[in-house]
């Protein structure tokens, strides 16, 4: 980290620190979303949303260093909301496709021309709850503007995507909307499709499927005519970095989730008393939590060097990594906290399902173990 | 790129392969042979300067030289517990004329040193020890057993801690010594592999002069603990060795692989031994910037420890009922058992990450 990121990751966390991210993302968790939607507005004003948004598109174009800076405090603070679709994998996908031309446009005309229908209308009506209306909170609508604007696009003859990237990509740099989607391997649900929009031809099939961790509103989803379409296009490149920005993320913040249960459960165990002594005197908690501390310390520097190489098999190891380090900070933070932290006041809850919730995201464990080794 | 292309043609040109352990008589002779040729072209520790022998090279390019060595599956290196051990403690505490007396000749393998921390009553719990070092005129003379010394049964002169006064930690004193003198005797034992990698050594009266003394008396606690950090962190286990290992046991999977749930394994110990040489990527650019190995190298002891035994025991589930059979494996797999114990058991170092990385009370 240079001293830029350094200092970006300490605005974020005191802005975060400073704004009771536990009774946040409880209200989330209850379908109440002001308060989360507000504190994501804060932080688009530090850059957060437009980090991987190129400038042409209103974004800051960041390194995607700066992205997993900034993925460990969301995980650390345990941020509820869309963060890997909105801030990590849309702006990838839309911004890569934007410039490499026509296939996906060609590709998605084909395809609904096959189903008897007019792209346009198609597309018109797949399109998910307007990022105005779910920015307020209310899903029920569907989109006009956006469905205006694609269609005019269409009519234009420019690129489909080029036209959702303009769209969508100044929306989301500037924290007006924010966005899900979800493709295979990843699971078939979208996370928060109640509160964030699904864009290029996405629908939500099934609402509110509950998830391990309440502050994630799981949807079964259509990805549509992107899905598709875009299995055939040139642009599966873009898919698949946009898929490797989306781990990568994951991987960044299930660090910071880690980080968090180690530290809750440093302060814990020297604050309890049993025995008429803390019970961070005793090995067998100490050697807890040193392991937990090892892995931590073992795992990030394969999600930062990810980050330089962007190369799917360090992404891969980056994302295994994370998600064993952040499953035993889990499993021995809990430990050594005792029956406190089986409960749901204890706020060590809510990264204990976050980070079961995670692990499985964008990329199982064993999936990514399974594409580290074709690549070896 | 230059250095990594020179270091990997002279290994390919001059590396011998299939040399008797060096914890035999004979291996050991060859094994000195070799460090020789190393010394020649100024491999044998390119890190230092070069009026030692050395290059100057930083460390990076030490880790570049470790990789291609690994890699290039090059004899263990004989010398080890001088070039990566007492060395570093030199450069740190040494006087100028320690470093001229004894760096070139460690360098070629001249001498051979050993360890002399460990004793029957001195363990983990190592400021217990009661060897002793009693002044008299000119120097010191050493009593007592010290035990577990790598590499003494076929070594000149050792390197550890004595008691010079009764204070705990105070009343230590760090001394080099020769292994070939009246008062000394080396009884070689055989270890689990049944080399005789370590011995124990009987001290009668055996000689140390004053010049041999490594700080000043009393100071040896302090200037050991900056040995075993070496030990337990970046310089005794070079992430090159795990790679290396990584990659023959991704050879083996591609060999006799089928399992998936194997396959998880392997692709764990890669990513682990991809984590431990990122990691010391990381730890080398602390040091640049003026940082030192501190209890971080703790957490980087129990790691590489670990990970070599996860190498080894995959390896030798892939190979299935044939694993029983004496093979490299095998003699890896007996050999990494030790990681945990040596340089600090497993137990100490969480002892030092718990209280010193994350302040929870001693």
């Amino acid at each position: 980290m240079n001293p830029e990121q350094e200092q970006f990751r300490a605005s974020l966390h005191s802005l975060l620190d400073a704004s009771d991210i536990p009774a946040i993302a409880r209200a989330w968790a209850s379908g109440s979303y002001d308060s989360g939607l507000a504190l994501w507005r804060k932080l688009s004003d530090l850059g957060v949303t437009a980090l991987a948004i190129p400038a042409e598109f209103d974004g800051i174009g960041a390194t995607a260093t700066d992205l997993v800076v900034a993925f460990e405090e969301l995980g650390h603070h345990a941020v509820p909301g869309p963060a890997i679709e909105s801030v990590a994998v849309l702006p990838t996908l839309l911004s890569l496709t934007a410039s490499s031309g026509t296939a996906f446009a060609d590709a998605t005309a084909a395809a609904s021309a096959a189903d008897g229908r007019d792209a346009t209308e198609l597309t018109a009506a797949d399109t998910a709850p307007s990022p105005d209306a779910s920015l307020r909170g209310t899903a029920a609508d569907t989109a006009p503007n956006t469905g205006t604007a694609l269609r005019g696009a269409a009519a234009d003859g420019a690129p489909r995507l080029g036209g959702m990237a303009l769209e969508w990509l100044p929306r989301l740099a500037s924290g007006d909307t924010l966005a899900t989607l979800a493709w295979p391997p990843h699971v078939p649900f979208a996370v928060d499709a109640g509160v964030a929009a699904l864009p290029l031809g996405g629908r939500v099939v099934r609402e509110s499927v509950a998830s391990v961790d309440p502050a994630r509103q799981l949807s079964s989803i259509d990805g549509g005519q992107f899905l598709r379409a875009i299995d055939t296009s040139d642009e599966a490149d873009a898919r698949v970095a946009a898929f490797d920005m989306g781990a990568l993320a994951c991987a960044a913040q299930l660090l910071g989730c880690g980080q968090a249960l180690l530290e809750q459960s440093v302060q814990y165990v020297q604050q309890r008393v049993q025995f008429g002594q803390s019970i961070g005197r005793f090995q067998a908690v100490k050697h807890h939590l040193a392991d937990v501390r090892i892995a931590l310390d073992f795992a990030r520097p394969l999600v930062y060097n990810a980050a330089n190489s962007l190369l799917p098999q360090d992404i891969s190891a980056a994302k295994v990594a994370a998600s064993e380090a952040a499953n035993l900070a889990a499993r021995h933070g809990l430990q050594v906290h005792g029956a406190i932290g089986y409960t749901l006041e204890c706020d060590l809850s809510l990264w204990l399902v976050k980070v079961r919730a995670l692990i499985p995201a964008w990329g199982t464990p064993s999936w990514h173990r399974s594409r580290l080794m074709e690549t070896l | 790129v230059t250095f990594r292309l020179e270091v990997r043609e002279f290994l390919a040109a001059h590396a011998p392969h299939g040399l008797p352990s060096l914890d035999t008589p004979d291996g050991n002779l060859a094994h000195r042979e070799w460090e020789q040729k190393l010394y020649d072209a100024r491999l044998a520790a390119v890190s230092w300067p070069a009026a030692f022998g050395g290059r100057d090279a930083s460390l990076l390019d030490w880790l570049t030289f470790e990789e291609e060595y690994w890699a290039a599956d090059a004899p263990v290196r004989v010398g080890q517990n001088g070039l990566f051990l007492l060395a570093p403690t030199l450069f740190a505490h040494g006087t100028p004329s320690q470093l001229e007396r004894h760096l070139p000749r460690m360098a070629r393998a001249d001498d051979v040193w050993a360890q002399a921390w460990s004793e029957p009553e001195a363990g983990s719990d190592l400021a217990a020890i009661r060897a002793t070092a009693t002044r008299v005129s000119d120097g010191w003379l050493l009593h007592g057993q010290k035990t577990w010394s790598s590499r003494a049964s076929f070594a000149d002169k050792a390197f550890g801690l004595f008691r010079s006064s009764g204070e705990r930690h105070r009343g230590l004193t760090y001394v080099m010594f020769d292994l070939h003198q009246p008062g000394v005797t080396v009884r070689p034992i055989a270890q689990l592999n049944g080399e005789t990698g370590f011995a124990e050594i009987f001290l009668d009266g055996a000689f140390v002069p004053d010049e041999e003394v490594i700080g000043e008396p009393g100071e040896g606690w302090k200037i050991a603990m900056g040995t075993a950090s070496h030990e337990r962190g970046l310089s005794l286990r070079s992430p090159g060795r795990f790679i290396a290992t990584a990659r023959r046991l991704i050879d083996l999977w591609r060999v006799h692989g089928s399992d998936p749930l194997l396959r998880d394994r392997v692709a764990d110990c890669w990513i682990k031994a991809r984590a431990y040489q990122e990691h010391t990527f990381q730890t080398v650019a602390r040091l640049n910037a003026g940082g030192h190995l501190g209890a971080e190298s703790s957490a980087g002891k129990v790691f590489w420890s670990e990970l070599d035994i996860a190498l080894h025991e995959t390896a030798l589930d892939i190979l299935g009922p044939s694993a029983e059979i004496a093979s490299r494996w095998t003699d890896g797999y007996l050999f990494s058992l030790a990681g945990p114990i040596y340089a600090g058991t497993n137990e100490v170092q969480r002892n030092v990450i718990a209280e010193r990385l994350l302040g929870l009370p001693r």
